[in-house]
């Protein structure tokens, strides 16, 4: 029994999801947590919100480890004589492996240290992919640091105006898609950009994510400054024996994950020739063809049928930019611009393109404006002569509209000076 | 040697980053990375990978609250040393995959997480969330941890997975459904491409606390952060350097709050949620897209949020019911039209869903192209 009376987060018990109340709970019962009071009272301060319809936390201050400034979030309760022991409650950043592999033995270690340095609750993982230790006090933030550094070889992840954490989908790991090793390329980059991950240099924040594939299962275009997309520019290879053994019932198709609802037999020309966006495919009842020149490999046939079709085999990444939440401007996806590249350690040109981007948004960037905010204010024309890009109808849906064209005097031949008595003396005033 | 206060730089260690994914993956990964042939889901929740070398491997799928316990984790870690040798991971949803190589082990395993339940007869891991049907909530901070939050986030999403709970471990939907919730639109859970998203929005101009506020905060910065300039210099009445907020002009951002704590905004009758659907982030067959504000205030309900959950449950269910395979929500919205998904689900259009911010023209109907 905790010390505080919880009647409505008890309502949360019920059901059959997960509790994080019964969770915290048993934390509470059985945790050996340094912060002896925390989970408790965190059950305490969670409850009266729930009454007051109104979050109890305040502002961080400013906390940290000496010589980041990034990683630990300061964190507050505005009740600290009820809920003393939450009244300091700070979170620390700890970057996680890419796509999030783990050993037992190595999460134990993790679970010690902050068992020995907080509350005992963490996130697994934060939105950006870092593990979060919930709640601490300032005190234990050094030796915490310490001990994770020197115990665990292990870092603290990104937070404020620095680059975020990068993460990345399992890739090639576990997945059959994936066109580039996003493993090594986040884990690489993550390295090789420590110092913009500590310390924060940067007009607001910057996030790479590295998508394996189109599918995008680790959201990169809708929540990256730079999103890595793989990508092939060859043709799919089909195994035709194996279209063959989905049309006739023999393979499960789209790896059975539609099973659950009788949607009648697989009709290949239905549900993989018609639907392709461009109609590149032909089904003539014994074979199927692609026209690959026409693709613009959305993956849904590959989806549907993993067994016969595979990506090709030049494969690389397309690179978008700009992409964030609505804050403030408006909700922004990324933009295509670098419609290929192949993407292989050491990723020498891919962090020549992060640097002249960088170095741009740094000059240029307002206080708390993101790339894409930039971007938009300072044109994409700018943007492609920073990253030393020739323009390509790649990078628009559509070419503009409105002929309101912004040429530049050396576009002009002659340029732009010109003498008004010459053009008088041919027109009269 | 442990850390010494008086010394806090002494052999000081910094810049390391993350441990090497190498040292946590299963050998049958190790050894068939960057091989794998092709996939199946044997039973929602299960899949299995086989590489090109005939080597499988199973992952078997459950979902985790993001919000957890070392407790929590250290059952997981037992778990996975039992039928796994070990090896775990988690998903971007907050899912946890436990990897097995041992094909023997897999209805033990399966059986054994089915059969683990909280005190309070929750289910401690679920297994599910695969192909077409909702996968775990991501989510946000909420009431736990966060200062600009609108409504709870935790809450929220264990009330509606309770209630979509059959979709989460069957596959019997026309498309796969992310469903995600941010506790304020700051979005640090973007969720802003998603089938169906649960966000929490203010309604009321922030308060400033004048005897404070120059105090507490750089009051240029705090004007420069209002989108609409709503925001202007003030004094009290007994001369105090202050600010005004022009009430009227107010979207209700929460960016001033952000920059200045001297000016909160949350409410407990003006803050609560609203229901954006159809956004998409694959390239799956049509492009992704972004989420569209279909209900634009429901009222914050802990510790259950009642009519959230109906408004999730019937937005699923009448999808579910009317779209075609293989068509995501947003998909089926626009094959059918938007006015025939405001009639379908029954969700009154009013005045607040017609964008009035910076694209808002692009949304607007320049067409003769409409159903009656």
């Amino acid at each position: 029994m905790g010390k505080h009376n919880t009647p409505m987060l008890d309502e949360l018990e019920k059901g059959p999801w997960p509790s994080f109340v019964s969770d915290i709970k048993q934390q509470v019962a059985n945790g050996k947590h340094v912060l002896k009071e925390a989970p408790d009272d965190l059950l305490g301060v969670m409850e009266l919100s729930y009454v007051d319809k109104v979050t109890h936390w305040k502002h961080g201050g400013i906390v940290g480890v000496f010589g980041y400034g990034g990683g630990i979030i300061g964190r507050y309760c505005d009740q600290p004589q009820m809920f003393p022991g939450v009244a300091h409650f700070h979170t620390v950043r700890v970057n996680q492996p890419s796509s999030k592999f783990y050993t037992a033995k190595y999460l134990r270690e993790l679970c010690d240290l902050w068992e020995r340095h907080g509350s005992g609750l963490t996130n697994m993982h934060g939105s950006t992919g870092d593990i979060v230790f919930l709640g601490t006090t300032t005190d234990h933030l050094e030796p915490l640091f310490f001990e994770m550094t020197h115990e665990l070889n292990q870092d603290l992840g990104g937070s404020g105006s620095n680059l975020r954490t990068p993460e990345c989908c399992l890739g090639q790991s576990r997945c059959e898609f994936a066109c580039y090793d996003t493993q090594e390329a986040c884990d690489n980059l993550t390295h090789e950009y420590q110092d913009e991950l500590h310390r924060p240099a940067f007009p607001y924040k910057f996030k790479f994510k590295f998508d394996g594939c189109p599918n995008g299962c680790v959201a990169s275009i809708a929540r990256s400054d730079m999103s890595f997309i793989g990508t092939w520019r060859d043709n799919i290879r089909i195994d035709q024996a194996a279209v063959k053994a989905y049309v006739g019932g023999e393979f499960a198709p789209n790896a059975g994950a539609y099973s659950g609802r009788d949607w009648g037999k697989f009709d290949i020309q239905k549900e993989v020739v018609d639907l392709c966006p461009t109609g590149c495919m032909r089904w003539d009842g014994s074979k199927l063809e692609i026209n690959d020149k026409e693709c613009v490999r959305c993956m849904h046939c590959l989806n549907v049928m993993p067994r016969a079709l595979r990506k090709g085999l030049d494969t690389g990444v397309s690179i978008l930019f700009g992409a964030k939440a609505p804050i403030l401007e408006g909700a922004q996806m990324s933009t295509l611009t670098v419609p290929f590249l192949k993407m292989e350690s050491p990723f020498s040109e891919a962090k020549d393109l992060v640097e002249k981007v960088w170095d741009w948004w740094m000059e240029e960037g307002k206080n708390r404006e993101r790339l894409g905010e930039l971007i938009q204010r300072k044109t994409f024309q700018e943007f492609l002569r920073v990253c030393e890009l020739d323009p390509d109808p790649r990078m628009v849906d559509e070419p503009r509209s409105n002929p309101y064209i912004f040429w530049k005097e050396e576009e002009v031949e002659g340029g732009w000076t010109r003498d008004i008595d010459a053009f008088r003396a041919k027109h009269q005033r | 040697m442990p850390y010494d206060p008086s010394e806090p730089l002494k052999d000081r260690i910094t810049d390391i980053g993350p441990r090497h994914y190498g040292e946590f993956l299963p050998p049958v990964i190790k050894k068939n990375k960057g091989k794998w042939l092709y996939h199946e889901i044997l039973q929602p929740g299960v899949l299995v990978h086989v590489a090109e070398s005939g080597d499988k491997v199973f992952s078997v799928r459950v979902g985790g609250c993001r919000l957890m316990s070392v407790e929590h984790l250290r059952e997981i870690c037992d778990i996975a040393d039992k039928y796994c040798d070990g090896y775990l991971r988690f998903t971007t949803r907050n899912n946890i995959e436990f990897l097995l190589a041992d094909e023997s082990k897999l209805k033990p395993l399966v059986d054994d997480l089915k059969s683990r339940k909280f005190s309070g007869g929750s289910n401690k891991f679920p297994v599910g969330g695969t192909g077409a049907g909702v996968t775990n909530i991501v989510h946000t901070q909420g009431w736990a941890h966060c200062h600009t939050p609108a409504i709870d986030a935790s809450g929220v999403v264990k009330a509606v997975m309770d209630a979509i709970y059959d979709e989460f471990d069957h596959m019997k939907l026309p498309a796969p459904v992310r469903v995600s919730l941010a506790c304020c639109l700051n979005m640090c859970g973007a969720v802003h491409c998603s089938d169906i998203a649960i966000l929490g929005i203010h309604r009321k101009p922030p308060m400033v606390d004048g005897e404070w506020i120059d105090k507490l905060c750089e009051l240029p910065l705090a004007i420069a952060a209002c989108p609409t300039g709503a925001i202007k210099p003030a004094k009290t009445a007994d001369g105090k350097k202050s600010l005004e907020v022009k009430a009227e002009r107010c979207m209700f951002c929460g960016n001033c709050y952000t920059m200045c704590a001297a000016m909160p905004l949350a409410d407990e009758v003006g803050s609560g949620i609203a229901i954006l659907v159809g956004g998409k982030l694959s390239n799956r067959i049509s492009k992704p897209k972004f989420s569209k504000v279909v209900i634009p205030f429901i009222p914050n309900e802990p510790p259950r949020w009642p009519s959230t959950v109906a408004a999730v449950k019937n937005i699923i269910d009448v999808y579910s019911k009317d779209a075609h395979k293989y068509e995501r929500l947003g998909d089926w919205a626009e094959r059918i039209g938007w006015e025939r998904f405001f009639e379908k689900t029954n969700i009154p259009f009013t005045h607040h869903l017609i964008d009035d911010y910076r694209f808002a023209y692009t949304t607007w109907r320049q067409s003769t192209q409409f159903k009656f």
